[in-house]
């Protein structure tokens, strides 16, 4: 070790890995994939592999991904849902991969819905 | 490390593996191998998380569910329904944490409530082998504030006002004894050592900081390093902790590895290396004058004191020699200043203080807690209370060295000096629990065989002294004790007291002084009325069947190793006192509650 900037590398870079294991959760974002029969037989897992790798590859801290069983609307699983701190939840539907990566780009680290894939754009 | 949506926490400390913990991790391997969820799932073997009656411990974040007691046929099941589904298994949930249905947060539940985690910070959160890991919640940072922007004066300073005391068992000011080892003409050579020698029966937390932290007693000593003017430091360990040994060994490698140990660290002129040492498990060399003779290679036996180690220590060099959990609160002192630290505790004992919960209560394991915390939190709120709707009788604390606490001293604030006061001591931290069922004569007999067998031999008082005191008391606990006895040996005890060369014999006599103490009526019906009150002392005991209870049903006759009973079904059976061993087994046996042993 040479200096402290090194070592405040090492530690940046593995912050966001550690963080998921705090008790307090208040802070964090969780982007929550239903994974009941239904969303996976409609193709959660990709879209639950894709959330994974997006927010690893961009080194986000405080942001969780979980899933959950099944929320009801089988129909228009996969289901996402974006739940920022201080902010209404809100639901994807019918997501794919592709359409995860841009969740994370937009939403999550710039702040966007994606107002066309949300539960109300869809079903209208 | 790859970004992994959730982490499979296994707790790898000694109480956990040897519940199995280690197939349990194989099974999780082997279960998201099975269901694709290798690349997603992250399995990461922990230290220890404290509820060691429940092991083997299993956490799973995000969610931070906590399963305890998980058999390796329940990992399929947690695998599929939780990470695979997403659907937590609360079966296998911690009881505490799941209330109305609904699950609470760790911190919730009785047994971490009370407690304030500093020196078991880290463990049960990250994983000892990867030193990366540690740096990423701020390991080293301490050790790169102390060597960028402080001078060893700051950093003692620093120590001595956050008012630490060793966390060894005596609570000599840590900031005075680094104080004095600075002072220290070190112009030959100055070391710092970790006495790892944890000893006490039934005291495990050293040890349990040590597997699940070790980075953090590397950076504390490094930084007490840098404050004396050293650049050599031993850990000094036995080698029956042979987990513990194995981790800090893969700490110190990473440690040198990634250069925050070894020559010109951050780039400074400071250089530090450390090595393990290893003992072979005498008691005696938890001493810390024995400890450096057996470093140096000889014999551990202790020397007097003064000179202090500070002065002269390891080969004759000046040394500072602190506790596991001493250093453990070192960089937490750096990190958030002496102020934080003294606003914990009470006016004379600041921080928190590991215990090592063990005996007759629910929830065996490790504790931190806030000095001044009174025993009945411990006992009554974290710890669950005792099993089997006993009844508390005392509890002991600073092992061999230490004392009985009574039940009417129950609301005792804990903290070094009042448990002087009451005569016992803070030790290093164990705490073992005893319900009604247990004789104090017997407690200060157990405690006693310990020390006699530990007795190095060199001094006279503890050598012969002790085992003169033994004798008295194998002699009341067979019923053939006088009242004379008791005056023998209090009149003994002080003496080995003030004449002992060590802490060992000096305190060796504590747990005896403290039971005369507090339960000499105990004492008294053996030597008087030649009767063990909580049917403990087998050779006052006499076994006799309650002829208007016994229902003559026969179990106890079939199932006397002996055939010490006989009698005819339903009538009232007999036991014959010349063929009955007393081994107990009616007692348990009989349905009706009807064979009494007083």
């Amino acid at each position: 070790m040479k200096s402290l900037a090194e070592l405040e590398e090492i530690r940046n870079r593995m912050r966001n890995q550690v963080n998921l294991r705090k008790e307090d959760e208040s802070s964090a974002t969780r982007i929550v994939v239903g994974m009941a029969t239904c969303g996976i037989a409609a193709g959660a897992r990709p879209v639950l592999n894709a959330l994974v790798e997006e927010v690893g590859k961009r080194g986000l801290a405080d942001v969780a991904v979980t899933q959950t069983g099944c929320i009801g609307m089988c129909r228009l699983e996969p289901i996402v849902e974006v739940m920022v701190p201080g902010q209404e939840k809100v639901t994807y539907v019918k997501m794919t991969a592709e359409k995860a990566q841009r969740v994370v780009a937009e939403h999550i680290v710039n702040g966007n819905v994606v107002t066309e894939y949300t539960i109300g754009a869809v079903e209208q | 490390m790859e970004f992994a949506r959730a982490h499979v926490l296994v707790c790898g400390g000694t109480g956990c593996t040897s519940s199995g913990s280690q197939k349990i991790i194989h099974e999780f391997e082997n279960q998201l191998a099975a269901n694709g969820l290798e690349k997603e799932v992250k399995v990461i073997k922990t230290g220890c998380f404290g509820l060691c009656a429940l092991g083997p411990v299993v956490v799973v974040y995000p969610e931070g569910a906590f399963y305890s007691m998980v058999k390796v046929e329940d990992v399929e099941e947690i695998v599929t329904e939780h990470l695979l589904k997403g659907r937590i298994v609360k079966r296998l949930l911690y009881e505490e944490t799941v209330e109305d249905n609904t699950i609470k947060s760790l911190n919730e539940v009785d047994f971490y409530k009370k407690q304030r985690r500093i020196a078991l910070r880290n463990c049960g959160v990250i994983n000892p082998e990867n030193i990366e890991e540690y740096i990423a919640i701020d390991g080293y940072q301490a050790l790169g504030k102390v060597l960028t922007s402080m001078t060893p004066e700051q950093v003692i300073d620093e120590i001595k006002e956050s008012g630490l005391r060793g966390r060894g068992g005596a609570g000599f000011s840590t900031g005075m004894k680094w104080m004095f080892t600075a002072r220290a003409d070190g112009s030959n050579g100055k070391y710092v050592c970790c006495n790892a020698d944890e000893g006490d029966p039934g005291a495990f937390m050293d040890r349990s900081i040590l597997e699940g932290d070790p980075h953090a007693v590397i950076e504390a000593m490094a930084i007490a390093a840098y404050a004396v003017g050293a650049d050599q430091g031993y850990i000094y360990i036995r080698a029956e902790y042979p987990i513990a040994v194995k981790r800090l060994q893969i700490a110190i490698d990473q440690a040198k590895e990634y250069g925050l140990l070894g020559e010109h660290i951050f780039g400074t002129d400071f250089s530090f290396n450390l090595e393990i040492r290893l003992g072979a498990g005498a008691f005696v060399c938890g001493e810390e004058t024995a400890l450096m003779t057996s470093i140096e290679g000889h014999r551990g036996e202790p020397r007097p004191r003064p000179p202090f180690p500070a002065n002269k220590g390891l080969w004759q060099k000046p040394t500072l020699l602190n506790n596991v959990e001493t250093y453990a609160n070192i960089t937490q002192i750096i990190n958030n200043g002496a102020e934080w630290f003294q606003s914990i505790g009470t006016e004379k004992s600041k921080g928190t203080k590991v215990f090592a919960l063990g005996g007759k209560i629910k929830n065996t394991g490790l504790v931190e807690i806030p000095m001044g915390t009174t025993l009945r939190e411990i006992v009554e709120e974290i710890g669950g209370g005792i099993p089997n709707g006993k009844k508390f009788k005392a509890a002991q604390t600073g092992g061999p060295s230490g004392g009985c606490i009574p039940a009417s001293l129950i609301d005792t604030k804990i903290d070094y000096d009042s448990l002087i006061e009451i005569g016992s001591m803070m030790g290093s931290g164990g705490l073992i629990v005893m319900d009604e069922d247990t004789c104090m004569v017997d407690i200060a007999k157990f405690f006693l065989e310990f020390t006699v067998d530990e007795s190095c031999g060199k001094c006279t008082p503890c050598r012969v002294g002790t085992k003169r005191m033994l004798e008295i008391l194998e002699r009341i606990t067979k019923g053939k004790g006088t009242v004379e006895d008791l005056d023998r040996l209090e009149v003994l005890a002080q003496s080995i007291k003030s004449a002992a060369l060590c802490g060992l014999g000096q305190t060796a006599p504590n747990p005896v002084l403290s039971t005369l103490r507090y339960f000499r009526d105990e004492y008294m019906a053996h030597v008087v009325d030649k009767r063990c009150p909580a049917g403990v002392c087998k050779d006052l005991l006499s076994f006799r069947i309650d002829e208007g209870k016994c229902k003559g049903c026969g179990i106890c006759a079939k199932n006397c190793p002996v055939g010490a009973i006989s009698g005819q079904v339903k009538q009232p059976y007999h036991i014959n006192p010349d063929v009955c061993v007393k081994c107990g087994v009616c007692m348990s046996k009989c349905p009706f509650k009807a064979i009494a042993n007083k």
